[in-house]
Formats: structure tokens, C-alpha cells, sequence
């Protein structure tokens, strides 16, 4: 009898993330899903569509905009959060510039992702949200392994290595005082792989930039970067035509492109299963030092 | 092995998903374990690759230290140890792994607890040349405790032992001696050398005397599918979900994660703790209705009458009820670096209801090397594990961790630091 009843992995994945949404949406009066056009995001936009149905996602998308995002990943944001039916709030990391409480940084092709850390927390604070979805996985980066469900954070948005809470069976402590929040992952448990297949599966929209297109890109330390304006060519860099796709949605400064033919989510599917580097590793963000990503969610950027 | 590589989506979609933890104590090759099956599985990308090289010949090592892959958060990094639960993830085409590796410190009880909190499997290390440990004692304990139904005993480092059959056979009859007096229904012994691969993917050809499969194998092929308990209809209602539309206008839905037994639409249930019953009308998913529900699927769940339902609820079957009562037998883990306080109050976190309660007796500590009940102890400390009855402020709806795991835990949580300080298990 048993043997009939038996989930699959993914079909598993899928509860357990859904009971996460629910436990969050239970156990938190003001919850956001921290939205980034990208597929873990998507992914969890589903995820909840499904957790509350046939209700309305009980929770806002909160996108923090670098305003060096592709222009596509914009277009479908607005079209996703039309779609579902849910709450958008954009939140700029320019109005936090313009605010003084961010400063760009100098260089060559200057990053927006440690900015949007100041950003979002000011945008939780605003808000009042004590817990953010985040699409996060832990298979994603080595700092990332040992990352809760229910993430804790202090009153300033930092993460605390040594004083993380222990998740047992699925049981999930959201108990906090005034002014703390969590970040919650209810993807750890994904590999980039069951991301595609679900999207796979479930048919999921995503951004155009994920398939392959012609586009003018920059190499920049074995990095493809896609020509835009908040890149300065330096030395003997030129742009070139080159037939490439995106396998995050980062910020265009930072986000190199592979070259590739894949334009079904088929082929993707086949490109990643045969990579040979992880998705993260076409960032040229995380290649500054081997903690740095430790380091930026210290300071609350996931 | 075929690679995962390969695979095509309709076969990556029947795939299913293995849970386990690895134990041993310190250098007996936990980290070499794990990394040599992500690396054989092709789970280690060209980057990730490069990275440990690298990072190996800076530390001025001969070979590639396949360690390094699941070497976390860089305080560790430094102090060249593992001291948090970290999560590994590999597939074959046969099924997804999810590896809770913990670290073998005698004060991280704790950790391995947590890992083996939703495992399936543990897998133990021993070192040949030292044979079965304390700590192997107490690792066994713990995942006969948490009720893990599989136990792989690894014998690692067999090449230093000439890959000798008898050195094996001796650490396999230490370890059924005492193991026999523990809660495990399946153990298997493999011998292996995470550094040279025998035995962890393919058959060594070191050891032609092992007749038995070699570790993977055993990963991908052990039957788990019997160990949900799919008897004992259980649902917590963690959320009722009411749309206020035109279309759903009196809509209620029972949002919940079936922790136990099979719930079909026309189903009889009763309702805890108010008693009330009725029929399950419908259980409702976005891409429409399904007839029945079972473990561990999270769906809404709708009834024919209009009952009174809220988050701490839960759903039963008429002739078969859990257990209910104020009083609970609890062996605990303590997990936080305040001792236990016996005139305090702890926020408990069952299935999905809260409430509060207070310690009314520590009956007995465990000596978790010689499994001795120490009752004259009743001081409970971090990675202290103990029999205790505690009293809650509303009954609760339970079975025993034995019977179903889910309805069978709890959490005791810090009503000052909000901390979770104890995993506990209804006896
Ligand atoms: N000879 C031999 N050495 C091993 C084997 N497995 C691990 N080691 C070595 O034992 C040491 C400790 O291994 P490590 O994986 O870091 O142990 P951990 O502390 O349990 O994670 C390292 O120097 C490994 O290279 C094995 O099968 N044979």
C-alpha cells in the first residue's frame, strides 16, 4: 500500500516549501516575498500562488531596484505581479543614493549589489515587514549551506553565524523581539536543476534574457558582460555580437552572459545539466574573494 | 553509474529523495566521504573544482583535498573544523540525496540531533584502525533515539589496514554487541576508503571478500517508502485560507501538511479539540481538485459543515484518534548553552500549535556513552540528553515519536531570548 503513496523529490520539495509560505504567513504579521524577476524568484511566486489558493498571496512582491537591471527583467515583473494579482512595491537604490545614505562605488564597472543591501533595509524598515521570502538556495554557494529556513536577523539586518537557531523535523521558531526580522528560504532545499525542471513542469513564464539572443558583450576578465551605459571600456575592450543567454538576472554590471544556442526550456535544461561551472560563477561579484559572500550577508544583503 | 548528466526530464521527475546524515568523529573522514560522492556523482562543477585545487596546493597538499568542497563558514575555515549542520545536495538518476553533514565534536550533540531530525538514513564512520569509538556509541544512539530507521556503518580508511577482512569483522561484531541493545531495525557494514573511492560508487577490487553493495548503491536502493506512517490520518490545520471573493464567497480552506495516514474526499474526520465531525468535501489545489491526500503533501483541505477550525487544530478519523492530555513524557535534547531552568516556563511548538509549559520533572539524564540512566542527575545542560514531564497549558493532540514523527515532536523555546532550547520526543 505504501509504495502508491510515494512523493517524489520534487513533488516533495514542493510541500515543504509550501508549508514554509504557510508557517510564515501564520507566524508573521507583515510578510514580503523579495522578488528579483529571476527564476528562484518566479519559482517562489508559483510556490506561494499555491500555498494560498484559491486566495490571493497574502503578502506584497518587494523588488529592489539597482536601476542596472535588464530592461526585460523590469517588463516582466510588472507583467508576473499584474498576472498573479498580487501587491508590488519597488524600492530604488538610487533614491538611496540620492538620499545619502548609499554611495556609489568607484571604478570601472561598479556594483549595485552591495548597495541594495542599504536599500532593502531600509525598505523593511519602512514597511514594517518582519519576514522576507528570499529565493535562496543552499546548494548555491558554500556559505549558503548551513543557512536556516527561518534565517534570524538582528535590529540592524545582520546575520549572526554562530547564533543561528537550530531547525528541527519541521518545526519552525519565528518567535523574535521588537525590531528583529527573518529572512525566509523555503527553496534551500533546491538545486538550480530542480529549479529548471519545476519551472519545466510547471510551465512557468520567465524573462527572454534567460534564452539565447544576439547581443553586444564585453570580456572582461573571462567574464561576458552585456553593453550597456554603466559600463566604461578601458585599455582595448570592445564589444562584439555574440550569441549568448543569461543563467541568473543580476545587475548588467555584474552579470556575464554564456555563449549559447539554448532557446526552449528544454535546451536550457540540457546547458545546465551538462555545465561545468555553477550559475553563480558567471557573477562576477562573488569571484572578489572566496568569503565574499559570507560577508555581504553579514550585513543583511540575502 | 550512469551521471546525472544524462538524464532526461521525465526520468529526473520520477526521481525520489533520500535524507541522511553522516557521523563520525573528528578526521575519521566525514568531509572526504561527502566530497568524493559529490565529486563521483558529478556534483562538483569545473568552478567549484578549480577552487579546491587551488585552495589545496595553497595549503600545500599532494592530492586534491576533496574535504575542502564542504568546508563552510570561514571561522571554521580557520579553526580547520566543522561546527554547524551543513546541507549537501547530489542526484543520481535513480534519486536526489540531501546530506545533513554534522560534525563528530562531543559537544555538538546538538548538531547531529538537528541533522538527524529529518533524516531517513544516518551513515557512521569508524576508522579501521581505531574501531568502534564512544563516539560511534553515542552516534548510534542519537539516530536510534530520533527513530532513524537505516544505519550504514562505514569501516573508512580500510587501505591502511591492508583492506583486511578481519579488521573488519571485528569492528562489525563490536558494533552489533552493543548496537542490539538500541532501536535500529536495519544496519549494513561496508568497508571503504573515502580517499581512494573503494567501495563508495563502485565494488573495490582491494576487497574481494566484501560481498556486500557498495555505498551509493545502498544509498539509491534502500526502501524507504514504508517509513512514513501512513495509517494514523493526521492533519494540522496551519492556516485557513479565505479568499473574500465574489467567486469564493464563503470559502473556507483547511491549509495543512498530512503528517500521517490518507484522507479522501467523503472521508469522515473529527476535529480537535472541539470534537465536532464531518466529511471532507474537497481538497483543493490550483490545478484542480485531487480525491485523496497522503503523507507529506501539503494541500487545503474543505469540510461539508461550517465548523469553527483555526491554525493549532487538528484533523483525525473518528476510530482512530491520537492521544490527548496536559501531562507528556518527554525525552528532550537540550541544544542551548543555558541550562535547563526547572521554575521556568518554555513556549512548546507542537505540529502546529503553540503553547506554553513548565518542567514538572526530570526523571533521568542519559550517560549517552554507556546509555546508563543517571536519575540521581537533574541538572540539564547544553547537549544533555534526558527523560523529563512536563505539564502544558492546553492539551495536546499527539502520538508517540515512535509511531509518527511529526505528531510525536516538539520544541521547547526561551520565553526571554526566543531561542529554541530542546528537541523533545512524546514517549
Ligand atoms: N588513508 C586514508 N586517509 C583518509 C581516508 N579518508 C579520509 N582520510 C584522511 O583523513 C583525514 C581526515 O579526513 P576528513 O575528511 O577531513 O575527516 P572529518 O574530520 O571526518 O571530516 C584527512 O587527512 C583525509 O585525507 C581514507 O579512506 N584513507
Amino acid at each position: 500500500m505504501a509504495s502508491s503513496y510515494n512523493l517524489t523529490h520534487l513533488k516533495q520539495l514542493e510541500a515543504e516549501a509550501i508549508h514554509v509560505m504557510r508557517e510564515v504567513a501564520a507566524q508573521f504579521e507583515r510578510p514580503a516575498l523579495l522578488f528579483s524577476g529571476g527564476k528562484d524568484s518566479i519559482v517562489l511566486v508559483r510556490l506561494a500562488q499555491k500555498a494560498f489558493y484559491p486566495g490571493k498571496i497574502p503578502f506584497p512582491l518587494v523588488h529592489v531596484d539597482t536601476e542596472h537591471n535588464f530592461p526585460e527583467t523590469i517588463v516582466f515583473r510588472d507583467h508576473l505581479a499584474n498576472k498573479v494579482g498580487a501587491q508590488l512595491i519597488v524600492r530604488s537604490v538610487q533614491d538611496s543614493i540620492n538620499r545619502g545614505t548609499a554611495q556609489e562605488e568607484k571604478g570601472l564597472n561598479p556594483s549595485r549589489n552591495g548597495l541594495q543591501t542599504i536599500t532593502l533595509l531600509e525598505t523593511i524598515e519602512e514597511f514594517k515587514f518582519d519576514a522576507c521570502f528570499g529565493g535562496a538556495r543552499r546548494d548555491e554557494e558554500k556559505a549558503r549551506a548551513k543557512e536556516r529556513f527561518f534565517s534570524h536577523r538582528t535590529e540592524f539586518g545582520e546575520w549572526d553565524p554562530k547564533n543561528q537557531r537550530p531547525e528541527l523535523w519541521n518545526l519552525y521558531n519565528g518567535r523574535k523581539s521588537v525590531g528583529e526580522h527573518f529572512r525566509v528560504f523555503p527553496i534551500s532545499n533546491w538545486t538550480e536543476m530542480d529549479v529548471w525542471q519545476y519551472i519545466a513542469a510547471e510551465q512557468l513564464e520567465i524573462p527572454t534574457i534567460y534564452f539565447t539572443h544576439q547581443r553586444e558583450v564585453v570580456n572582461r576578465n573571462g567574464a561576458l558582460l552585456a553593453k550597456s551605459d554603466y559600463i566604461t571600456l578601458i585599455g582595448n575592450e570592445k564589444y562584439e555580437m555574440q550569441t549568448v543567454r543569461f543563467r541568473t538576472v543580476g545587475d548588467m554590471t555584474c552579470t556575464g552572459a554564456v555563449l549559447s544556442d539554448a532557446a526552449t526550456l528544454e535546451e536550457v535544461i540540457e546547458e545546465v545539466a551538462g555545465a561545468r561551472s555553477t550559475e553563480r560563477g558567471t557573477r562576477a561579484d562573488d569571484k572578489r574573494s572566496e568569503a565574499a559572500m559570507e560577508d555581504r550577508k553579514k550585513q543583511g544583503y540575502f | 553509474m550512469s551521471e546525472i548528466n544524462n538524464i532526461d526530464t521525465k526520468t529526473y521527475l520520477d526521481m525520489d529523495l533520500l535524507r541522511f546524515t553522516t557521523a563520525g568523529s573528528v578526521d575519521d573522514g566525514k568531509s572526504t566521504l561527502i566530497g568524493r560522492l559529490l565529486y563521483d556523482s558529478k556534483s562538483i562543477f569545473q568552478d567549484q573544482l578549480d577552487a579546491i585545487e587551488e585552495a589545496s596546493q595553497r595549503k600545500g597538499k599532494e592530492y586534491v583535498d576533496l574535504s575542502l568542497l564542504t568546508d563552510g563558514l570561514r571561522a571554521e575555515r580557520e579553526q580547520g573544523i566543522t561546527i554547524d549542520v551543513a546541507y549537501r545536495y547530489f542526484a543520481t538518476p535513480k534519486r536526489k540525496f540531501i546530506v545533513a553533514d554534522t560534525p563528530g565534536h562531543i559537544q555538538y550533540t546538538r548538531n547531529m540531533v538537528t541533522g538527524a531530525s529529518t533524516a531517513n538514513l544516518t551513515i557512521i564512520l569508524v576508522d579501521a584502525r581505531h574501531g568502534v569509538i564512544e563516539q560511534t556509541m553515542r552516534h548510534s544512539f542519537i539516530a536510534s533515539l530520533l527513530q532513524i530507521k537505516h544505519v550504514v556503518v562505514c569501516i573508512n580508511k580500510m587501505d591502511l589496514v591492508d583492506y583486511s577482512e578481519e579488521v573488519f569483522n571485528k569492528i562489525k561484531a563490536d558494533y552489533e554487541a552493543f548496537s542490539s541493545k538500541l532501536d535500529i531495525p536495519d544496519i549494513q557494514f561496508i568497508p571503504i576508503s573515502a580517499l581512494n573511492g573503494d567501495n563508495v560508487v563502485d565494488k573495490s577490487e582491494n576487497m574481494d571478500w566484501y560481498k556486500g553493495a557498495s555505498l551509493l548503491y545502498t544509498l539509491e536502493n534502500v526502501h524507504i517508502a514504508s517509513d512514513l506512517n501512513y495509517v494514523d490520518a493526521r492533519f494540522p490545520v496551519q492556516y485557513v485560507i479565505r479568499p473574500h471573493s465574489t467567486e469564493y464567497h464563503d470559502y473556507r480552506g483547511y491549509a495543512g501538511r498530512v503528517e500521517g495516514g490518507v484522507f479522501k474526499v467523503g472521508d469522515e474526520v473529527v476535529v480537535h479539540p472541539s470534537g465536532f465531525t464531518s466529511k471532507i468535501k474537497s481538497i483543493d489545489t490550483i490545478t484542480g481538485p485531487l480525491e485523496e491526500a497522503f503523507p507529506p503533501m501539503s494541500v487545503s483541505i474543505t469540510l461539508e459543515n461550517d465548523i469553527d477550525i483555526s491554525r493549532g487544530d487538528m484533523l483525525s478519523k473518528p476510530l482512530n484518534q491520537p492521544q490527548t492530555s496536559q501531562d507528556i513524557e518527554l525525552m528532550i535534547c537540550w541544544l542551548n548553552e543555558k541550562k535547563l531552568n526547572p521554575s521556568a516556563k518554555y513556549y512548546i511548538k507542537h505540529t502546529t500549535k503553540e503553547a506554553r509549559c513548565m518542567v514538572k520533572d526530570v526523571r533521568y539524564k542519559v550517560d549517552i556513552n554507556t546509555l546508563h540512566k543517571l536519575e540521581d542527575q537533574k541538572e540539564i545542560g547544553l547537549n544533555d540528553i534526558a527523560r523529563i514531564l512536563i505539564r502544558t497549558t492546553t492539551p495536546l493532540y499527539f502520538d508517540s515519536y515512535k509511531r509518527n514523527r511529526a505528531t510525536g515532536s516538539v520544541i521547547l523555546i526561551d520565553e526571554f531570548t526566543n531561542e529554541t532550547v530542546a528537541a523533545g520526543m512524546i514517549i
